[in-house]
């Protein structure tokens, strides 16, 4: 896997091209984002809250339905794709949500195997059938997240900072070609926070698969990312290296400055 | 100061706008008026009030003590049918009325007009009484078990399927999106994402239709489909009083057995 320029189309992972997107006429949540994601490094999507973070990364799998634009991935327009190409693509690719999205009543390994549905046949998977190759990759992958000893354990049985490594690994079950997390830190306390950051930037370079990833703590996202992106009212305004951003940026993605300093200005 | 934050402050409050009682007042007014109507077609035979303490007591007489005798040559395997017709009846019921419970739930069938037929179907179903639809299945198949059965069943599809619709679209979405977003096939979006979400709601609402079921099921033998309606039926028309309040005992039994059976039940897999 060879490095390359996050700028250039040669090499990209992730082709975001004009990506518009408004709930309501002539209210644009995206408003024409252009990105080339690169074939590895983690990118931070950084915003105020209602900016259309969460928007542009779910109209990557089209988790929303992207009003125009051009999304390419694998050589593919994710925007045109029908049904069962649309189903294709998103088994390539992983997502960790804000909320952990597991199956509650479900124990850990089934939550993990479930990454595996887009290609077990719906009546194996229901007979818990599946490949002997994925149960051996899913308890690896539980090791792997420091959960082995919990396989047989009910998701709800555990904390907000172990469903979400459930979460993690369910996704790398599907051996992901890209990565998105949506806001993966945000309901979890500062510690948990940058052990499953650590997580994600760990398995995404070992697997060497690009990382989107949705944040709402620049701090966390100055440690954690290769490159920052700033969206501020549905547009790129910042997009660069974690080193270049700095207070002049955050005032114009943010808005105001007397949060900068400490709030007693 | 307190003096003239009071004089601005005296404004006239009431509870109702004036428009809003004379609505109320003619709600109140209609009310009355129904059950004044309903009274007068009632037709209340004044004798037969002051009559009906004796006629209890001469009734209870007459009863007691219950034809205990009767309850192993007829009785207890009428019960029985009528237990079977419950719990068979409810096992068919239950299959006919999930896939209508899936089509009328507006998460997981996203067509407008797939749920409206499903929901039409179970209104339907659930609008028909048992009564009337073992009267049916009497006239097709005489009289006996497989009318009730089908009368049960036929009718615990509409309450099945409307609960268990509800219980779906209740469903957290999160989960649902997730399996979505690794490319899972709706029949597994399904099986991994929908149902174990709704265990809890399904089981609990089959057994509430069971508990429903073996009540129905003793007042069909009435209409001559099956169990120990019949019983009672045959008692009441030969005036056989002591026996009619066996079958009456046996069937409070059998409901009492079945209520507790239920609870303990749900409680164990809730």
């Amino acid at each position: 896997m060879t490095l390359t320029d996050t700028g250039g189309a040669v090499g990209a992972a992730l082709q975001i091209r004009g990506l518009a997107k408004s709930y309501v006429r002539g209210k644009p949540v995206l408003d024409g984002i252009t990105l080339d994601i690169a074939s590895n490094g983690i990118t931070a999507i950084i915003g105020p809250s209602g900016t259309g973070k969460s928007t542009l990364i779910r109209c990557i799998n089209r988790l929303v339905e992207p009003s125009s634009g051009e999304i390419i991935f694998e050589g593919r327009n994710l925007v045109t794709l029908n049904r069962t190409g649309l189903r294709a693509a998103r088994r390539q690719i992983g997502m960790v949500f804000q909320e952990y999205n597991l199956v509650e009543r479900l124990t850990v390994m089934e939550n993990v195997l479930s990454g595996r549905l887009g290609y077990v046949s719906p009546f194996k998977a229901w007979m818990r059938n599946f490949p002997s190759a994925d149960i051996s990759e899913a308890f690896a992958l539980l090791e792997t997240v420091g959960l082995g000893a919990h396989a047989h354990a009910r998701a709800d049985a555990l904390s907000g900072g172990q469903r979400q490594r459930v979460g993690i690994a369910r996704a790398l079950m599907q051996r992901p070609k890209l990565l998105l997390a949506d806001e993966p830190t945000s309901s979890l306390d500062p510690k948990t926070s940058v052990e499953i950051m650590t997580l994600m930037r760990d398995q995404a370079s070992q697997r060497g698969i690009p990382a989107i990833v949705n944040i709402h703590n620049v701090e966390l996202a100055r440690r954690f990312a290769t490159r920052i992106v700033g969206l501020s009212g549905g547009a790129v305004v910042f997009d660069g290296a974690p080193d270049a951003l700095g207070d002049a940026h955050l005032k114009n993605i943010y808005g105001g400055e007397s949060w900068l300093d400490g709030g007693d200005s | 100061m307190n003096n003239a934050a009071a004089s601005v402050m005296e404004r006239e409050w009431r509870r109702y706008e004036p428009g809003e009682r004379i609505a109320r007042f003619v709600v109140y007014a209609a009310i009355v008026a129904a059950v004044v109507m309903s009274i007068r077609t009632v037709e209340v035979i004044p004798e037969f009030i002051l009559d009906a303490p004796e006629q209890v007591v001469d009734l209870l007489k007459r009863m007691w003590p219950p034809d205990v005798a009767s309850y192993p040559k007829e009785i207890h395997a009428a019960l029985l049918d009528s237990l079977h017709i419950a719990t068979v009846g409810t096992v068919l019921g239950v299959a006919m009325a999930l896939p209508f419970g899936f089509l009328a739930a507006r998460n997981v069938t996203p067509w407008p007009w797939l749920n409206w037929m499903a929901r039409l179907i179970l209104i339907s179903a659930r609008s028909v009484n048992t009564l009337v639809f073992a009267l049916f299945f009497v006239a097709v198949f005489g009289p006996g078990a497989l009318a009730g059965t089908l009368a049960i069943a036929f009718h615990s599809i509409g309450f099945v399927g409307r609960l268990f619709s509800e219980a779906l679209e209740n469903t957290s979405p999160g989960p649902i999106e997730a399996l979505r977003a690794a490319g899972a096939p709706s029949a597994s979006v399904i099986t991994y994402g929908y149902w174990p979400q709704v265990v809890p709601a399904f089981w609990s609402l089959v057994l509430f239709r069971w508990d429903i079921n073996v009540r129905e099921s003793i007042v069909l033998g009435l209409v001559g489909a099956g169990g120990v309606g019949m019983a009672l039926d045959n008692a009441l028309n030969l005036f056989q009083w002591n026996r009619v309040a066996m079958v009456l005992l046996a069937i409070l039994g059998v409901v009492i057995a079945a209520e507790v059976a239920v609870t303990y039940i749900r409680k164990k897999i809730i």
